[in-house]
């Protein structure tokens, strides 16, 4: 399984040491030939209007959202949830690919950022324990998003198809069972390739992808 | 439980700018314009370097109006510098919110003896380094991130370039250790035998290492992302050159495609004059911001 971690800026070689922990093969990707051959994407942490504007600069956005439309899976943590987001408060979208409104450093700045312990029910009883660093929350998500943990009432981690996003920094630990979520939607995607499956939320993403 | 300031919440920060370009600015208009070209922080500062050292006298914190203003303007990390050992003008700076202190050799040293206990704040600091005992002596103290020190203000990257390699050499040679030459090693370089021997399992510094101090143009900041560095600070190379904005963006260009000169070709076109050059040589001993700290 090769996996692809955007390596525009940011925390790349955490996320590709957890997928490598996980038994996949880690692969940065910075040009448009770099995509070639993954079945999964992680879009790390970084600073989300650094990376949005890189992407767009050199045409990094057009085969994210051929994966995205392919039903190929795509992680995307804290900045990467912003990008993902279809509304951003305050700011136009990047990718706009999750029918989410996140709010940026939502929690406040450096010094407010914080680990906690959280219940994540989809990742099994133990809890995870979350490092959030000038953190985005989600405001609102549409009717396709399943919410898959919230703190203090906000939203911290959601699922649309095969587009996961966290708030915090799974990368920053040792725990690697979003990692292996991420993985587990990808073989799940593998099995169903051939089929012309309607996969939930990637419409949109088709539809970018053939403009 | 909620739990702030912790090690790992403090190196994370660090750990999200990798890759990037950090700019030296003195003014709301300047931040935005390193923000829209793309900076992944900023450095609220009341005179770049190079000016501090034409001014002369005792540079000190930033006047905190300026460090807010700039806060107010940005959505990316803003950052500020204390002086060597001015616990207090830290203090200060984590109580307007910054997201980041320097612990920085560009001001005037407070204290020739300690430097801050940075342990003790809830903000992460980043400190500058020479050679990887003084860069494992400020993570001993609480530094999250290292910068090689460079000779700032002066536009000229050979500092930058002797502390980089200086510094990955040293790793090198730690990583064919045995234990009881690391012991030895420790004792040299001055530094905790635990975190050399953390350096010597990694493979390298266990926090992110940037460059700093001289670099001015495009294919400077790609040379030091080629030496290994993590990203860039770039102090006064980009408002004290003939177009900021354009250099701005080319540099963070180059950051991120620093392996391909084709890239670095293309961005470093019609960029204007940069900043005017001091050659390190002709600078006294006393002019060598580097020598502060130890």
């Amino acid at each position: 399984m090769k996996a692809g971690v955007l390596a525009v800026q940011g925390a790349v070689t955490e996320h590709i040491k957890m997928l490598e922990k996980c038994g996949a093969q880690g692969v940065p990707v910075k040009r448009g030939q770099d995509f070639s051959g993954l079945e999964a994407l992680i879009i790390p942490g970084g600073e989300s209007t650094t990376i949005g504007k890189l992407i767009r600069k050199f045409g990094l956005d057009r085969p994210i959202n051929e994966m995205a439309a392919e039903g190929k899976p795509i992680y995307g943590t804290c900045a990467g949830l912003v990008l993902l987001a279809e509304e951003i408060e305050g700011e136009d979208p990047y990718l706009g690919l999750m029918n989410l409104r996140v709010l940026r450093n939502a929690f406040g700045r450096q010094r407010e950022s914080f680990e906690a312990a959280l219940e994540v029910p989809i990742l099994g009883e133990e809890p995870f324990t979350a490092v959030f660093i000038r953190a985005p929350y989600i405001n609102f998500a549409g009717p396709e998003v399943e919410v898959l943990c919230r703190f203090q009432d906000r939203i911290v981690a959601a699922r649309q198809g095969n587009l996961l996003v966290t708030s915090f920094h799974p990368e920053l630990t040792e725990d690697d069972r979003f990692h292996r979520l991420l993985l587990e939607m990808a073989r799940d995607t593998s099995q169903k390739t051939g089929s012309k499956q309607d996969l939930q939320g990637n419409k949109k993403a088709a539809a970018a992808a053939n403009k | 439980m909620v739990e702030r300031g912790t090690y790992r919440v403090k190196k994370g920060l660090a750990e999200m700018q990798k890759g990037g370009v950090i700019m030296d600015v003195t003014t709301p208009e300047q931040a935005k314009i390193a923000q829209e070209a793309g900076a992944v922080a900023v450095m609220a500062l009341e005179r770049v370097p190079a000016d501090i050292r034409a001014a002369g006298g005792v540079a000190r914190m930033a006047d905190p109006e300026i460090i807010e203003k700039i806060m107010e303007v940005v959505t990316i990390p803003v950052m500020a510098k204390a002086r060597i050992g001015h616990f207090v003008e830290a203090q200060i700076l984590e109580a307007l919110g910054v997201d980041y202190i320097d612990e920085s050799e560009v001001l005037t040293p407070a204290d020739e003896l300690f430097h801050i206990d940075k342990h003790s704040f809830t903000v992460p600091f980043v400190c500058g380094a020479r050679d990887l005992g003084e860069a494992l002596r400020r993570l001993s103290e609480g530094a999250a991130m290292i910068r090689t020190k460079g000779e700032p203000g002066t536009g000229n990257v050979v500092e930058a370039v002797r502390h980089m390699r200086m510094i990955m050499s040293q790793i090198q040679r730690v990583g064919n250790m045995r234990e009881d030459e690391l012991a030895a090693e420790a004792k040299n370089l001055g530094a905790p035998l635990e975190l050399l021997r953390e350096v010597k399992n990694l493979g390298r510094l266990p926090v992110v290492n940037f460059a700093a101090g001289g670099i001015a143009t495009p294919a400077d900041a790609a040379l030091m992302m080629q030496l290994g560095a993590d990203g860039v600070f770039v102090g006064s190379g980009i408002f004290k050159s003939l177009d900021p904005e354009a250099r701005a963006k080319a540099i963070v260009e180059a950051t991120l495609h620093y392996d391909d000169p084709q890239i670095l070709a293309q961005v470093s076109k019609g960029l204007g004059d940069a900043m005017p050059g001091l050659d390190v040589a002709t600078l006294n001993e006393g002019e060598r911001m580097q020598l502060r700290g130890w």
